[in-house]
């Protein structure tokens, strides 16, 4: 079974279509990177599978059920997203607990305590950060309380939106580790949105290369390593990140 | 020859509740027309340094130098007026988000004009033709278009660009750059930097480009300056980062995935050793 399954999907904001017939499979414990620049629509696909870009056509699928145009809970129970900037994406008046217990909350799970204390321990933060605010945290252990949040509901697929580039070259490392450690832990299917083509090298398995709303290429992540993907639009990304400034004004 | 600019024992503090804490703890440096890179994470100081030699560090924080020097000029005693004979003229800055730093209600050209007539008066049709030529420089097909239009029209790598173009148009002896690409898709931050070089080069600036991206500086500089915590750790000439020999700048190298990652895990640095941010 797909863990998440697209099939020409458009998906438009107001009159603007941001993304033109995509067709996307991704299996089950895949780790699936989504490339491009800014602009191609790389991100709005993941908003659209997390439910927060509603008006869009085609097929999108989660683990096999269609998924609907609303905010749709069984969804949410099997996938959540990551977003890019810990510093925006945390209540800055709640603390870590709150945060981390609300989910529970609303799926009416109970034990809260105890998980939101497990699942701090899974994403190496401390017992005592559990009743901070954001504000009192560094970058890199906001980001774990994000992707901690994302875990509470034990969801199977993760969204993930940049996760690293607002941080640290170090805490990049420190949170790019975690990804990977919790990935093999808990089987999850990871579908990584970067312009970083050295975090997909560490992270993922396949991916896709995005421009205009399109997707260009597929690609292994061995084509990636070697060199060798056969778009020239690939080509170019991998130059401009090797700093082989290929790329025409 | 005397350097271009000269720094000795720069130190830049701001007073907490706990006292005044030092964010740049006495660093020195040279500078002629070279290619100076400064790295370091956040919080290491470096856009502190920056800022410091412009003098763009308000009160309540506070700057001393044993020597801060550009072109023979103490720029320790100079007051506001005399700084702004030598900010944008002689020193300028390229900060690091276009959408923040542009003046919104201006359009790209008025703003380029106004850098150029503030230092220097120019007939009108001079300053246009200087402010074409410039966007040329920096690459924008169709100056003539953009020079009409509003930053929020453009994007982030032509705003860059932009902002290139207005402060190196009042042909400035020294470009400070402040993480100029980090707000920008990797694509575009090769040409960015390619522009800066070329003109840096032709024209025989001093660079100091400051960034936290380790790799892209080496790319860029003759010399880098790697920071941490306030104190300049290592100094590494071109192309010899790898061998930089400091567990904190080896730290910040290997955290890197390379485009050829075959690690399982990357090396996190241990910050007990250094106490840093």
């Amino acid at each position: 079974m797909n863990a998440i399954t697209l099939s020409n999907v458009d998906i438009s904001y107001g009159d603007t279509k941001v993304v033109l017939g995509v067709n996307l499979e991704i299996a089950e414990g895949e780790s699936f990177a989504l490339v491009g620049e800014s602009g191609s629509g790389k991100s709005t696909i993941l908003r659209a599978i997390a439910g927060l870009a509603p008006d869009w056509t085609g097929e999108i699928s989660v683990l096999g059920q269609p998924r609907s145009h609303g905010v749709d809970r069984q969804v949410s129970r099997q996938c959540q997203m990551v977003f890019q900037d810990p510093y925006g994406s945390l209540h800055p008046r709640k603390t870590i607990d709150a945060t981390l217990s609300e989910p529970l909350t609303i799926h009416g799970i109970g034990n809260r305590g105890e998980r939101v204390e497990a699942m701090l321990q899974a994403v190496g933060l401390d017992r005592r950060f559990r009743f901070r605010f954001p504000h009192q945290l560094s970058g890199g252990q906001r980001q774990r309380v994000a992707i901690a949040r994302a875990l509470m509901l034990e969801p199977k697929v993760l969204l993930l939106d940049e996760p690293t580039s607002a941080l640290d070259v170090s805490v990049q490392a420190e949170i790019l580790n975690l990804l990977k450690r919790l990935r093999r832990e808990q089987g999850l299917t990871y579908l990584l949105v970067t312009h970083n083509l050295p975090v997909v090298s560490f992270l993922c398995d396949r991916l896709a290369v995005m421009r205009h709303g399109q997707i260009v290429e597929v690609a292994d992540v061995d084509q990636l390593k070697q060199g060798r993907l056969s778009q020239a639009y690939s080509q170019e990304l991998l130059a401009a990140t090797e700093g082989r400034a290929g790329a025409e004004a | 020859m005397a350097p271009l600019l000269s720094v000795q024992n720069l130190r830049v503090s701001f007073p907490t509740h706990r006292g005044r804490v030092e964010v740049v703890k006495g660093i020195s440096f040279e500078l002629g027309k070279e290619r100076l890179g400064i790295v370091g994470e956040s919080g290491s100081g470096k856009s502190m340094t920056g800022r410091a030699i412009l003098k763009l560090i308000r009160k309540p924080g506070l700057v001393t130098a044993d020597k801060l020097e550009f072109d023979s000029i103490d720029l320790r005693n100079q007051n506001e007026k005399q700084m702004r004979q030598v900010r944008g003229a002689r020193i300028s800055m390229v900060m690091q988000d276009p959408k923040f730093s542009l003046n919104p209600v201006m359009t790209v050209g008025e703003q380029i004009a106004e850098a150029l007539v503030t230092h220097e008066k120019l007939p009108r049709r001079e300053v246009n033709e200087r402010i074409l030529a410039m966007l040329e420089a920096v690459r924008i097909n169709d100056p003539k278009r953009v020079a009409g239009l509003y930053p929020h029209e453009v994007s982030g790598g032509m705003g860059q660009r932009v902002m290139i173009a207005m402060m190196l148009i009042p042909e400035p002896e020294l470009l400070i750059a402040d993480e100029p690409t980090s707000a920008l898709d990797v694509s575009v931050q090769a040409q960015v930097l390619d522009i800066i070089d070329d003109l840096v080069t032709s024209k025989g600036m001093g660079l100091i480009l400051i960034s936290h991206d380790l790799n892209l500086v080496s790319r860029y500089c003759d010399r880098i300056l790697v920071m941490n915590a306030g104190q300049v750790v290592e100094e590494c000439a071109e192309g010899q980062l790898s061998e930089a020999q400091h567990p904190y700048t080896r730290g910040l190298l290997a955290a890197m995935p390379t485009i050829n990652e075959s690690r399982d895990e990357l090396p996190v640095l241990d910050r007990t050793q250094w106490a840093g941010t």
